[in-house]
């Protein structure tokens, strides 16, 4: 199994990676059987461990199908409606699957103010996707995203897991360089 | 230069003395830099007096509200009758800042630290770290922490050796504002949608999982190490009698040097933004500021010379929120820049209520039409009506939240609303 989990930490890996390793049956093998119990070891109540389940289906698939959100049902005793009314209240569950940057680009108050509007046109120009669209090659999608937490560090923008901070239009080409 | 830029104002960095120190993530390296003294000392102490500690020093909330931190704990029940919890409010989504960030980046252990002495005063056996979910990159830097701390015996059974066991857990949202809002935060934590709660019942008599719960902001309890180790006295050495301490101020929009910068508690908000942030670049002039986060109302340029405390900012017609003022030049569309802030409202409303299910939406509509120029005057009339129905009326304050920008934003720059209405 890769990197034992401690169980403190299970229930907080980051589910939007670049690295998915796609699973069909999520809690028929070590890792998945392992993750479910040490998630459920830290709450008093099988229903908590579920977003860190959808997390976990994201974090493999790259995003949460219905199948996943059947399987996670089973899993900790709810229903499947259950299960996805609450994955849908939560933006960051993909519903479809997304390519494999995730760029999300905060015009939100503060970085709306500097260019974050024109970095997210040219995000869309330069991988030639309209808005929530994944790429031809698969590589990207696109999205507007609400404040990223990163407000002094205009226009922040978030692919997968990392940060971008003082994004200007004119260093796309080369951020998009860098991610492959 | 100093983190993230230095500035002239002296001041003693409290808590973030240490950020942009790498060595300061590790336990090692935070044991050297004295972390972890006052743990032990907390533990020989009775649990009433840690509250009453912190209530002396007068910390208030810093997660917006301005709560004093010691009354919140005071309300938990005295004799446990079952498991009691403590949730660190980690959700920092509101628009504008940006500061918990720095602490969970930089300073995980203090944070812990913050967190078991907390637990200890309200006697609670578990912590939760909710940590919103964009933060991947942090949310890992506390979740090391806390394994390395857990390796250690400072936290998880018989910490350090005093017979007293409590857990922590790192638990992450996916993308909710309303997760900050506590009760919002508790329904997630416990797998269910980020919804609010009508209180009563409160958090100290039935909380997460039904049990009491304190809910706490990350900044607030990085600050309660220090207070438990040096005493109220010196930590009321900064700030004023209603407002002590130290405060981390974020600010953005058109600033010359935006940032997180540690200020004490009273300096005026013209200060934080000329001198400590420099003004707008390029030589021009401000027009108006949102001092507190997004969910505060706007000031003009001319009224800047106000007390950066919970009570000044109050008297100023305006909150100290969160401390993240943001900043608009001469060249900003008010009336656009409203828009935006509407649209977060709207997108973020969890939709229990309806005056902020369809007032957040009508409202950012309605900037919208006025913004592409295809407003009416009754259009305004309409705008302070939906403040009207939309204040005090709701589960929780979000609905207010987007008032009070709104309504001050039309009461001060009515003239752009209708020039864009005249156009
Ligand atoms: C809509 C809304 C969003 C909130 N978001 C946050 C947040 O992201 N972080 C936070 O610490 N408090 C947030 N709060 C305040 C919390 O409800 C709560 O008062 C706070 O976490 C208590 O901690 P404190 O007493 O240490 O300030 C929010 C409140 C509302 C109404
Ligand atoms: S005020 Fe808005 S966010 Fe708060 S509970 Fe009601 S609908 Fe939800
Ligand atoms: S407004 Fe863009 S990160 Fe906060």
């Amino acid at each position: 199994m890769k990197n034992p989990i401690h169980p403190a930490a299970a229930s907080s890996q980051a589910f939007q990676i670049a690295e998915i390793r796609p699973i069909e049956r999520l809690f028929e093998d070590d890792e998945g059987r392992d993750r479910l119990e040490k998630a459920l070891s830290r709450y008093p109540e099988k229903r908590a461990a579920l977003l860190p389940m959808l997390g976990y289906a994201q974090e493999r698939n790259g995003w949460v199908s219905d199948e996943s959100m059947e399987q996670i049902a089973g899993a900790l005793d709810l229903t499947p409606a259950y299960v996805r009314s609450v994955a849908t209240f939560y933006t960051m569950y993909n519903k479809h699957p997304v390519g494999r940057h995730f760029i999300q680009v905060c015009t939100c108050i503060s970085c709306h103010l500097h260019e974050a509007d024109e970095v997210f046109e040219r995000f869309l120009a330069e991988t030639g996707t309209r808005a929530g669209e994944v790429s031809e090659d698969g590589k990207y999608t696109v999205i507007e995203a609400e404040c990223l937490g990163a407000c002094g560090f205009a226009t922040a923008v978030q692919v997968n897991d990392r940060y971008f901070e003082n994004v200007t239009p004119d260093q796309i080409p080369a951020i998009l360089d860098e991610l492959d | 230069m100093g983190y993230p830029y230095s500035h002239d104002l002296e001041v003693n960095t409290l808590l973030s003395r240490h950020f942009g120190d790498e060595k300061a993530r590790t336990l090692e390296g935070w044991k050297e830099l004295g972390g972890y003294a006052t743990l032990p000392r907390a533990l020989e102490m009775e649990p009433g007096a840690i509250t009453e500690v912190v209530k002396e020093s007068g910390l208030r909330g810093r997660g917006g509200a301005g709560f004093p931190t010691g009354v919140k704990w005071s309300f938990m029940p005295q004799e446990p009758t079952g498991p009691h919890y403590l949730c660190c409010n980690a959700d920092e989504s509101e628009p504008g800042a940006f500061k918990d960030r720095e602490i969970l980046r930089w300073v995980p252990h203090l944070l812990i630290e913050g967190c078991l002495i907390a637990a200890r005063a309200i006697r609670a056996e578990h912590v939760y770290i909710y940590v919103r979910g964009e933060f991947f990159p942090f949310s890992r830097i506390v979740t090391d922490a806390v394994v390395e701390a857990y390796e250690a015996g400072y936290v998880g059974e018989n910490i350090l050796g005093s017979g007293w066991n409590c857990d922590v857990t790192v638990h992450i949202g996916a993308g909710a504002y309303i997760a900050g809002e506590e009760t919002g935060l508790m329904s997630s934590l416990m797998g269910g949608r980020a919804e609010p709660w009508i209180k009563p019942p409160f958090p100290a008599q039935a909380g997460v999982f039904g049990r009491p719960t304190t809910v706490n902001n990350v900044e607030t309890l990085a600050a309660v190490p220090m207070i438990v180790a040096e005493g109220a006295d010196w930590y009321r050495q900064w700030g004023t009698e209603k407002s002590p301490g130290t405060k981390l101020w974020c600010c953005s929009g058109h600033l010359v040097r935006p940032g997180t910068y540690e200020l004490p508690m009273g300096i005026a908000l013209k200060d934080v933004i000329y001198d400590v942030c420099g003004g707008a670049p390029n030589g021009k002039k401000i027009k108006a500021v949102i001092p507190g986060g997004s969910s505060t109302a706007m000031l003009t340029a001319d009224e800047l010379d106000c007390e950066g405390t919970y009570e000044g900012m109050a008297e100023a017609g305006s909150a100290l929120g969160t401390a993240s003022p943001i900043v608009m030049d001469e060249d900003t569309n008010i009336v656009r820049a409203m828009r935006r802030i509407a649209q977060f409202y709207a997108h973020e409303s969890c939709g229990q209520c309806v005056q902020c299910r369809e007032g957040t939406s009508w409202t950012a509509q309605l900037l919208h039409r006025i913004e592409r120029g295809e407003g009416s005057l009754s259009d305004i009339d309409t705008l302070y009506h939906l403040c009207e129905q939309m204040t005090g009326r709701t589960i929780c304050p979000l609905a207010d939240s987007v008032v009070f920008p709104l309504r001050s934003s039309l009461d001060k720059f009515r003239d752009e609303y209708e020039a864009l209405i005249r156009c």
